[in-house]
């Protein structure tokens, strides 16, 4: 399902980020470029630096060193010009539970500036792309850990943001709703999104992501398509390829 | 700031009041309740019924229905403060107050009679008087009592019994007698009143960190941050919702304290002020909400670390400080509470003018406060209590 890239028009540059949390070194030196209209895996092991980089992206952190660009914005400078081009779906499910399906969605709606007109056709629209418009009127709280995820990417998506940070997106998710966000994320792809995502599913990264780059220790350690990665380290799937690259040892933390 | 932010997480506040039920409780339902338990407790449910003392009266004298000492006991029942119970000993009296079934023990001597009949008999002419001392005794632990019934009593004795009606100049001091106090208007209720406004608000503070954290917990907080919501549009929703809230609180309170017998001085100028003054206040305890936030891990140790606010404010600066000593109510001076309850007891019990000096103070020390409070809370959740 990977598309050929036929642009090179940047969506997101990360130049040079370091994030150092005392003597800790969370993110060393990390430089991607992602591209506008591809789905972009970011992909380690617990504790490699995926979230600190999503956070740093999403500007929630301060870079120690390094700039992060988002379309035409430097993230730490023009934070706000920034965010209003991104949506984020976060790890934590992250929604409202005594608010229902709808009201979550309304209401980031509202945070994110989308015009009153159309902010309740916008907000039915997506509850119906997450396929829980018979269920928008119930709370969250009484929602299934899945349905909740799917809310929390209606949530990201009602602005109609050009790029998409997906973290963790189909986490609790059955098979059938985890195959309905995939062909989600691929139509927003097919719009002309960008969508940034971090999985620990490899079969997940390998269906959707155009590109993945495998980061350890706070390193980028491999960048390239699915299949690129799959011929230089000579593996059968992308699971062997990120094995082969960060061993079998198993990581504490996140 | 774009204030439609602003709205919609206030918006959303008030729905987490409506929906949750730990929520209502605190805000909506634990004023009512504290209230209700303390106007039955401490008031007159329904305002109509007298506060009354049980007074043990022991008659060392002859006895009889005419005379002074019957008379005497007989006027004090006439009060309608105080109820005469009958002792034929002093013992049995004294075993009664140390039991706590009466607040007082009046021991009228074997020569009262005499006495009373020398002084209307020669008035003015105190060589001829039988003088004798009518011993009171009183129950320590009963503050309104020790200060009631020895007014009552006296005053009885003098207006009642010996028929004075002027003050009468014995010596070249003269002290004049107070009015008889009408002991019914203010119940031990009538006192508290003014105070369970600011007690049923100051719980805010805890609702407010714990809201801050929990959102922090859930990530939620960070997910607003990640939108083009700034941190002063997050702060103004919130202050919005919890004005709000406040003024419910008030209303509230004041609907509770009103049907249960206590009615508040000086008109509607007075409420406006009063409510005013517990809604600014609300500001107040959402900044001690966010620094409780700020150094809090969690939703639960938020709630602990909220009473190291909450309490001094309780016992400082609410209706539970006027039972506290002299060094305590200095103490209480420093809490923003204090000041609330100081002016709703102007406005509503004393019937100053919103316009009085000691409520626009008030008022100033309470807005004053509870800007720099906010502000404070705010720094502090920034630099500590981020996500």
């Amino acid at each position: 399902m990977q598309k050929e890239i036929t642009t090179t028009a940047s969506a997101v540059v990360v130049d040079n980020l370091t994030k150092d949390y005392g003597d800790v070194r969370a993110v060393d030196g990390l430089s991607i470029t992602i591209h506008e209209g591809e789905v972009f895996g970011l992909l380690g092991p617990n504790g490699s630096g995926k979230t600190t980089t999503i956070n740093c992206l999403v500007g929630l952190l301060k870079p120690s060193k390094g700039i992060i660009k988002v379309g035409n914005f430097e993230v730490t400078t023009q934070g706000a010009e920034a965010r209003s081009i991104m949506g984020v779906s976060p790890q934590e499910t992250a929604v409202y539970p005594y608010l229902t399906g709808r009201e979550n969605v309304k209401l980031f709606g509202e945070l994110c500036s989308v015009p009153k007109k159309t902010l309740d056709a916008r907000v039915d629209e997506m509850m119906e792309k997450v396929d829980l418009l018979e269920e928008c009127d119930r709370r969250v709280g009484k929602y299934s850990g899945g349905m909740k995820r799917r809310v929390s990417i209606a949530m990201a998506l009602v602005h109609d943001p050009k790029i998409i940070i997906l973290d963790e997106p189909t986490v609790g998710m059955d098979p059938q709703s985890r195959r309905a966000v995939w062909d989600f994320i691929m139509e927003l792809r097919d719009r002309g999104k960008t969508i940034v995502l971090t999985t620990h599913y490899m079969e997940e990264a390998e269906e959707i992501c155009d590109r993945v780059g495998i980061i350890d220790h706070g390193k980028l350690i491999a960048l390239g398509t699915p299949t690129e990665l799959r011929s230089k380290y000579g593996a059968r799937d992308l699971e062997d390829v990120f094995i082969q690259l960060t061993g079998r040892q198993i990581r504490e933390g996140s | 700031m774009r204030l439609f932010r602003a709205f919609a997480l206030a918006k959303k506040e008030w729905k987490r009041m409506v929906r949750e039920p730990a929520f209502l409780f605190m805000i909506i339902l634990f004023p009512a309740i504290l209230t209700i338990a303390f106007g039955t407790s401490f008031g007159a449910v329904g305002g109509s019924q007298p506060a009354t003392y049980n007074l043990a009266v022991v008659d060392l004298g002859a006895g009889g229905n005419l005379t002074a000492s019957h008379q005497f006991a007989q006027a004090l029942e006439a009060t309608n403060v105080i109820k005469v119970q009958y002792f034929s000993d002093n013992q049995s009296a004294q075993s009664a107050l140390s039991q706590g079934k009466i607040q007082g023990v009046l021991l009228l001597p074997s020569r009262f009679d005499a006495s009373v009949t020398s002084f209307t008999s020669f008035p003015g002419q105190a060589d001829r008087w039988v003088n004798c001392t009518v011993p009171l005794y009183l129950d320590k632990g009963s503050l309104l009592s020790a200060q009631v019934i020895p007014s009552v009593v006296s005053q009885t004795l003098q207006y009642t019994v010996l028929g004075v009606t002027t003050q009468t100049p014995v010596t070249p001091v003269s002290v004049s007698s107070p009015s008889l106090i009408k002991v019914e208007a203010s119940s031990v209720f009538a006192m508290f009143a003014p105070g369970l406004f600011a007690f049923a608000s100051i719980y805010m503070i805890m609702m407010v960190a714990q809201s801050y954290t929990g959102e922090r917990d859930s990530g939620i907080l960070g997910r607003i941050a990640a939108t083009p919501t700034t941190s002063a549009e997050l702060i103004t929703g919130s202050v919005i919702s919890y004005l709000v809230i406040g003024l419910v609180q008030a209303v509230l309170v004041f609907a509770c304290v009103c049907a249960l017998g206590y009615h508040p001085l000086g008109g509607v100028p007075n409420l406006a002020m009063g409510f005013a003054i517990v809604t600014v206040f609300a500001i107040c305890n959402i900044g001690f909400g966010l620094i409780t936030a700020a150094i809090s891990k969690s939703a639960g140790a938020a709630t602990g670390i909220s009473f190291i606010f909450l309490m001094p404010q309780l016992f400082l600066g609410t209706f539970v400080g006027t039972a506290l000593s002299s060094t305590a109510k200095a103490a209480g001076q420093f809490v923003p509470a204090y000041y609330v309850t100081d002016a709703l007891t102007s406005l509503f019990t004393r019937g100053a003018a919103v316009a009085s000096g000691s409520v626009l103070t008030d008022l100033v020390i309470v807005s004053a406060s509870s800007v720099a409070v906010l502000i404070v809370g705010v720094q502090a959740f920034k630099k500590l209590g981020k996500a």
